[in-house]
């Protein structure tokens, strides 16, 4: 029972970075904007925001774990977001090609963070860009009081204020795209840009907007990587440590048919996935389990393009530019 | 300029590069009126439009609305002075339900109320005479439907002024019918509707005036009510066309393809042609009438190897050997060859041609991204010998149908996808038939074209017809099909309901088959 307790613990906790990364990629393609920079703006938002929480604490003598959390977020979600405003300009105001301009954003962010990460660790005393007890532990503690009930106490009130923040981010997504007036005139302009423009919808506003904030959720998911300590290490930056789950979460955007509702249930099988060999013993290679993420994504990928229903399809222009006047 | 001016543009110019699409065009419109915009294809008359409701931008030109002068600069202005267009391609989102696609971008906040919308919309729709169900989708719906959406769209926004890009190239009869009979209740209303339209008969029917736009060129305005087909035509031209179709007898008539119990399913898993059976004849244009989606595409793609036949046969017959076309293909049984079965390749060496032009004009047939040369390519690349192709023969085909089917494009290396579509068809429509074939299926080869450029269409498939070819035509417009072919096969709902003779059989006759469920025996 324990195990079982612990394992989903350890899913929830590693499926949280790929929710953010998910639910930032789905507003993002929602506005037909096919943004594979994901894994690159992870990593902007993870060194930015940590580097935010260490100048912070440097500055000051006694760190405000608050303070401290909110610059780290801010600066996360700038960092990313401003990555996504490079993309955005590229691809909208200049039409390049959207994937060439992801995958070149992936390869700036990775080479971006990686450098500051250490550039700054090396003016550090310790040789690393770490942050105190204080942010770490804003990062990574669960709600008081309740988190000591018996096994509901671990199963739903252990978790770090990021994780809940990632599932009400789930839920407004759902309904801001579902429900909400601007969510429609969002879904129109990646469906079919000529026809939201004829309706008076401000096309590259609403590009703009959604891959912008898009961009900056994914950032958070960074931010979440390089504070949570559920790896052993946290609150310090680590080489490459995004390390593929910027690309996971483009998966999963597949996975969860572009509805942030299934992108909470896909970004926690994902996350059990990926944490199943500490806690489920199959006798087989440690390989072998990293592999099941992957092999999930087809299956699913599979079963979507067999049932072939229209809404859970792509954005219909997803990918492609918009021009007006195009002939 | 009189109070009941509803739009009045005047020197309207704009250039695409080095095209003058619209050269000095000036132009009114009254309050309650309608006027209809006569051009062949690319005369500029959805330039034009495009204009008024905010898509294009004029180089040059003034435009007055309500006597106001104004300034469109996008959708957004041209739909607050009360302006709304129903594009040729419907602009709406396939996932989203009629209502959503009717609110979208308008300006209120918050949260979506869907109930609200509904009931706002059914009353526009009892007003007006539509039939529209608020939350069906996009996808679920017929073309029909899909149109009287985007009109809603518009009278939901509160428009005066409609403009309606050839709104019947896509619809039956009935439906045509009904929808003047909706744009008669707004004329009524006083609103001012300016409708683009090719066919002529329509043009007498509906409008109280008519604009002549010829090569980006304003010729002049005439009042409906004293004027004819031929004097528009003349006008539309330039110079005087005959408006008879012919109808010459070939020198040989003889079998050439059987379709025996024909039993296919769609692509979706529903029955697309049940028990079908006909003939085709050598030298002569068998027409196929139907309301679109009565199978017509199935049963062109199952001859053409394309859709799997559930049972059934297909029999080739060799043209007569005297005949022009004879030895056109490799040799088949006499007494009759199997197409069933066999793989499009195959089917095509027999001399089995089809020629489809779906409802976006490019979908099938030509790959709107390259040019006239590697279209013609397409076709021929598998006959040249060695590992590089030949470009120099589909190169002359090409230069040949540009002056052969008087095809307005800036070279045989401009990519299909930017010739208008008139222009697209006939490259099509002429590749087809520079590959000699002994079965020619074509199917809505006029769809959106010009009268000229439909003339030039018509007598290319007498001239088949007269070589002895097999022509196959799905058409939608039935007078055409009573005058061009010689025999009609009318299908509904995937069954042959009637095999009429077209020189005999009625408009009515037809339409009543065409609308007959399958069973009950009406007499024809």
């Amino acid at each position: 029972m324990d195990k079982v307790l612990s394992f989903v613990v350890a899913a929830v906790l590693a499926g949280t970075p790929l929710l953010f990364g998910t639910l930032g990629e789905i507003l993002t393609e929602k506005s037909g904007n096919l943004n594979l920079g994901v894994e690159g703006m992870m990593f902007m938002g993870g060194v930015a925001g940590l580097a935010g929480s260490y100048y912070y604490e440097q500055a000051v003598s006694n760190p405000n774990p608050v303070v401290s959390v909110l610059i780290a977020m801010v600066c996360a979600i700038l960092c990313a977001a401003f990555g996504a405003l490079i993309y955005s300009v590229l691809t909208i105001t200049l039409r390049a090609n959207q994937n060439v301009t992801g995958l070149a954003l992936t390869i700036f962010g990775t080479g971006f963070a990686n450098f500051l990460g250490e550039a700054i660790g090396n003016t550090a005393p310790s040789r690393y860009m770490a942050v105190g007890n204080v942010t770490k532990d804003a990062f990574n503690s669960g709600i008081p009081v309740l988190q000591d009930l018996p096994v509901v106490g671990k199963l739903l009130f252990s978790y770090n204020f990021m994780v809940y923040l990632g599932i009400l981010l789930a839920i407004v997504l759902a309904w801001f795209l579902g429900r909400s007036r601007a969510g429609l005139n969002l879904r129109s302009v990646g469906e079919s840009p000529a026809t939201a423009d004829a309706a008076g919808i401000n096309v590259t506003l609403y590009k703009y907007l959604a891959t912008c904030v898009g961009g900056g959720i994914c950032g958070l998911g960074g931010l979440y990587i390089v504070m949570n300590s559920a790896n052993g290490v946290g609150g310090v930056w680590v080489h490459n440590c995004v390390n593929g789950k910027g690309w996971i979460a483009v998966a999963l955007v597949i996975f969860a048919t572009w509805s942030p509702a299934r992108a909470l249930l896909g970004s926690l099988v994902f996350g059990a996935l990926s944490v199943m060999r500490l806690y489920v013993a199959l006798g087989i290679p440690a390989q072998i389990y990293d592999i099941f993420p992957y092999i999930a994504t087809v299956i699913v990928l599979v079963a979507v393009s067999m049932r072939r229903k229209r809404e859970n399809q792509p954005p219909q222009s997803l990918g492609l530019a918009y021009f007006r006047e195009e002939r | 300029m009189d109070a009941n001016t509803a739009i009045r543009l005047k020197d309207i110019t704009k250039t695409f590069g080095p095209v003058v699409a619209n050269d000095k065009i000036s132009l009114e419109v009254d309050r309650g009126e309608i006027l209809a915009l006569l051009g062949e294809n690319g005369s500029g008359k959805t330039t034009l439009m495009n204009m008024l409701s905010g898509i294009y931008f004029p180089d040059a030109g003034q435009i007055w609305v309500d006597g106001r002068e104004v300034t469109i600069r996008s959708p957004r202005d041209a739909f607050e002075l009360g302006i709304g267009m129903i594009h040729q391609h419907f602009k709406l989102v396939d996932v989203l339900t009629a209502a959503e696609n009717i609110v979208l971008g308008l300006d209120q906040k918050g949260r979506l109320d869907r109930k609200k919308v509904a009931r706002e919309v059914r009353a526009i729709s009892e007003k007006y005479g539509f039939d529209i169900d608020p939350d069906q989708k996009i996808y679920n719906m017929s073309v029909s439907q899909k149109q009287t959406v985007e009109i809603v769209k518009v009278l939901y926004r509160g428009a005066n002024i409609l403009i309606l890009d050839e709104p019947t190239a896509v619809l039956t009869p009935q439906e045509t019918e009904k929808l003047f009979a909706v744009l008669r209740n707004m004329k009524a209303d006083g609103k001012s509707i300016i409708i683009i339209t090719h066919k002529l008969n329509e043009v007498m029917a509906i409008s109280d005036k008519v604009a002549v736009l010829r090569k980006g060129k304003y010729i002049g305005t005439v009042n409906t009510a004293e004027t004819n087909p031929q004097a528009l035509t003349d006008m539309m031209v330039g110079h005087a066309v005959t408006l008879d179709i012919d109808r010459p007898m070939a020198k040989y008539h003889d079998l050439r393809l059987e379709v025996k119990g024909l039993n296919c399913r769609g692509s979706d898993g529903v029955k697309a042609l049940t028990d079908v059976s006909f003939t085709a004849m050598g030298g002569e244009i068998l027409g196929i009438a139907g309301v679109a989606g009565s199978g017509q595409k199935e049963l062109l793609e199952a001859i053409a190897g394309l859709q799997k036949v559930e049972s059934g046969h297909i029999f080739y017959y060799p043209p007569h050997p005297k005949s022009d076309i004879a030895g056109n293909h490799v040799p088949v049984d006499k007494a009759g060859e199997e197409l069933v079965g066999k793989n499009p390749t195959q089917i095509q060496k027999i001399g089995v041609s089809l020629a489809f032009v779906p409802e976006d004009r490019l979908g099938m047939g030509l790959v709107a991204s390259m040019d006239m040369v590697d279209n013609m390519m397409l076709k021929t690349y598998k006959e040249s010998k060695g590992p590089l192709v030949d470009r120099k023969t589909p190169r002359a085909l090409a230069e040949k149908l540009i002056e052969e089917l008087e095809i307005v494009t800036p070279g045989v290396s401009t990519p299909v996808r930017k010739l208008s579509g008139g222009n697209v068809q006939k490259v099509l429509v002429g590749r087809e038939i520079a590959s000699s074939p002994t079965v020619l299926m074509t199917a809505y080869p006029v769809r959106g074209l010009d009268i000229n450029s439909s003339y030039t269409i018509y007598r290319l498939l007498n001239e088949q017809k007269m070589k002895g070819v097999a022509v196959l035509l799905v058409g939608e417009d039935l007078d055409v099909l009573l005058e061009l072919c010689d025999r009609i096969v009318v299908l509904c709902g995937g069954r042959v309901t009637g095999v009429v003779d077209a020189r005999t059989a009625t408009k009515d006759q037809v339409g009543l088959l065409m609308t007959q469920s399958a069973g009950k025996e009406a007499e024809a």
